[in-house]
């Protein structure tokens, strides 16, 4: 840079140095931001709800348009597998009138049995279908951005269903906006059972679509196939929904994979069952009911 | 010579536009795609943006409005907060010191340059999640995602310079 004369060249150093001291004042504030993030205080979570509650309506409306897509490619696809698909359908109707029948029975009996054993049956959970706005996707975090918050009556903490099959829990609660922390995410720890041998463990995402299962006793034999369901311990979902099978056991790693398809969540369900719920940072506490 | 007020309103607004739309890119990346496998590779399109707008138009986005974006950024996308702002900046203020390099350069290598940039930034962002969540992150993942962002560069790019002529060649 050249000083054409000494009040102008000062002013171009003053205005360098002012830009230089800017530039570092910003970087320090984004290492305070993320401690003050690690922090977990209330004034970074009323940021993110600020700013949450107000993408929200911009998402919701430039999510259309993508399912819109996503229709037609379906439906493209759909079209070239109609036969087989019904044929499969015709099957599976077939095989499901007889589950029926079974579950009629089954539940005839136990409503019987509860009966005799005056038990006292959990309270019904209440439901909130919602659409899916954002799905954030990539290397770092796992999770979905849904149009309903606290106003509808979403709290920290929920469990989020499609269908039957879990997604994930409610991670953050804005006015209109929630974020769902799916069970691939890398701060996930879901207690659950494996359904055939009652052997419990702690699902643990890691950001990979197969979550890992963590503590899991040495001596169980666990084997690829095996349905994987929440135990209820710790009180953040209720115990028997399903999550998804085992898909490999190599060198003691046992990982899952879920019954849920990322990719085809355009409505979830939040379930309200009444627990109290937990924290990421909690440990999760001994079983509520024994 | 100063416009009337109406021009001068026609000018901020088009010196908007670099801010605009890397807001709008912090948004279609949060958007669902519904294609089976695209998450986990899902690219980092505002780097493309701030890299893109550091070269050609520094003035219109600074280090600021850098900061600011990532702060959406991560708020919307649910990265620890700080990251993407850290990583905004660094980009830019790198970027915007060395733009005179590609000025009257190929195509090419603005595209090298920009390989280099998100590398940088994507292992940075690596380093600093894995370090807040005291884990560490996949690598493969990372490198998908860094290849997944630098093959979107060609056609923000050429995007970015239409928005460029049309709107900004005079401004």
């Amino acid at each position: 840079m050249k000083q054409h004369s000494g009040a102008v060249g000062r002013l171009a150093t003053l205005r360098l140095l002012a830009q230089r001291f800017a530039f570092l004042s910003l970087v320090m504030a984004s290492f305070a931001l993320m401690l003050l993030g690690k922090a977990d205080t209330l004034l970074v979570e009323r940021l993110r709800v600020l700013v949450g509650d107000g993408v929200a309506p911009i998402l919701d409306v430039m999510s259309r348009p993508a399912g819109a897509i996503a229709e037609v490619v379906s439906g493209v696809h759909d079209l070239a597998a109609l036969r087989a698909e019904n044929v499969r359908l015709h099957e599976e109707n077939a095989k499901l009138m007889h589950w029926q029948m079974v579950a009629r029975q089954l539940d005839n009996e136990n409503r019987t049995l509860r009966g005799q054993l005056n038990f006292i049956p959990d309270p019904d959970p209440s439901f909130i279908t919602t659409r899916v706005i954002g799905d954030t996707g990539g290397a770092f975090v796992h999770s979905m951005l849904i149009n309903a918050g606290s106003r509808e009556g979403v709290r920290k903490g929920q469990a989020v269903i499609a269908g039957e099959v879990l997604v994930g829990r409610i991670a953050e609660v804005g006015q209109r906006s929630a974020r769902v922390l799916l069970l691939t995410d890398i701060n996930s720890h879901v207690p659950v059972v494996i359904e055939g041998s009652r052997a419990k463990a702690i699902l643990t995402g890691d950001n990979s679509d197969r979550p890992r299962l963590n503590y899991l006793s040495p001596n169980t034999n666990a084997a690829p196939g095996d349905r994987v369901v929440t135990s209820g311990h710790g009180g953040a979902f209720p115990p028997g929904m399903p999550i998804g099978v085992i898909s490999s056991v190599q060198e003691g790693t046992v990982r899952v994979e879920p019954f849920v398809h990322r990719h085809q969540l355009e409505f979830v369900t939040v379930v309200d069952y009444g627990l109290p719920g937990v924290l990421p940072s909690d440990v999760p506490a001994e079983g509520r009911d024994r | 010579m100063k416009g009337s007020w109406l021009q001068q309103l026609d000018l901020k607004a088009r010196h908007l536009l670099p801010f605009v739309l890397s807001l709008f890119l912090v948004l279609v990346d949060a958007t669902p795609t519904r294609l089976p496998g695209f998450a986990a590779v899902t690219p980092q399109l505002p780097l493309i943006a701030i890299y893109y707008w550091a070269v050609y138009r520094p003035e219109l986005l600074p280090p600021s409005l850098a900061f600011g974006l990532g702060l959406i950024n991560d708020i919307v996308v649910g990265t620890p907060l700080g990251v993407s702002s850290l990583v905004y900046l660094l980009i830019q203020g790198l970027t915007a010191s060395q733009r005179r390099f590609f000025h009257g350069k190929s195509f090419l290598v603005a595209w090298w340059g920009f390989a280099l940039v998100a590398l940088g930034g994507l292992g940075l962002q690596w380093v600093m999640v894995s370090m807040i969540f005291a884990r560490i992150i996949e690598v493969r993942a990372v490198m998908f995602e860094f290849l997944m962002t630098a093959s979107f560069y060609p056609l923000l790019s050429w995007l970015f310079s239409r928005a460029q002529l049309a709107l900004l060649r005079r401004a």
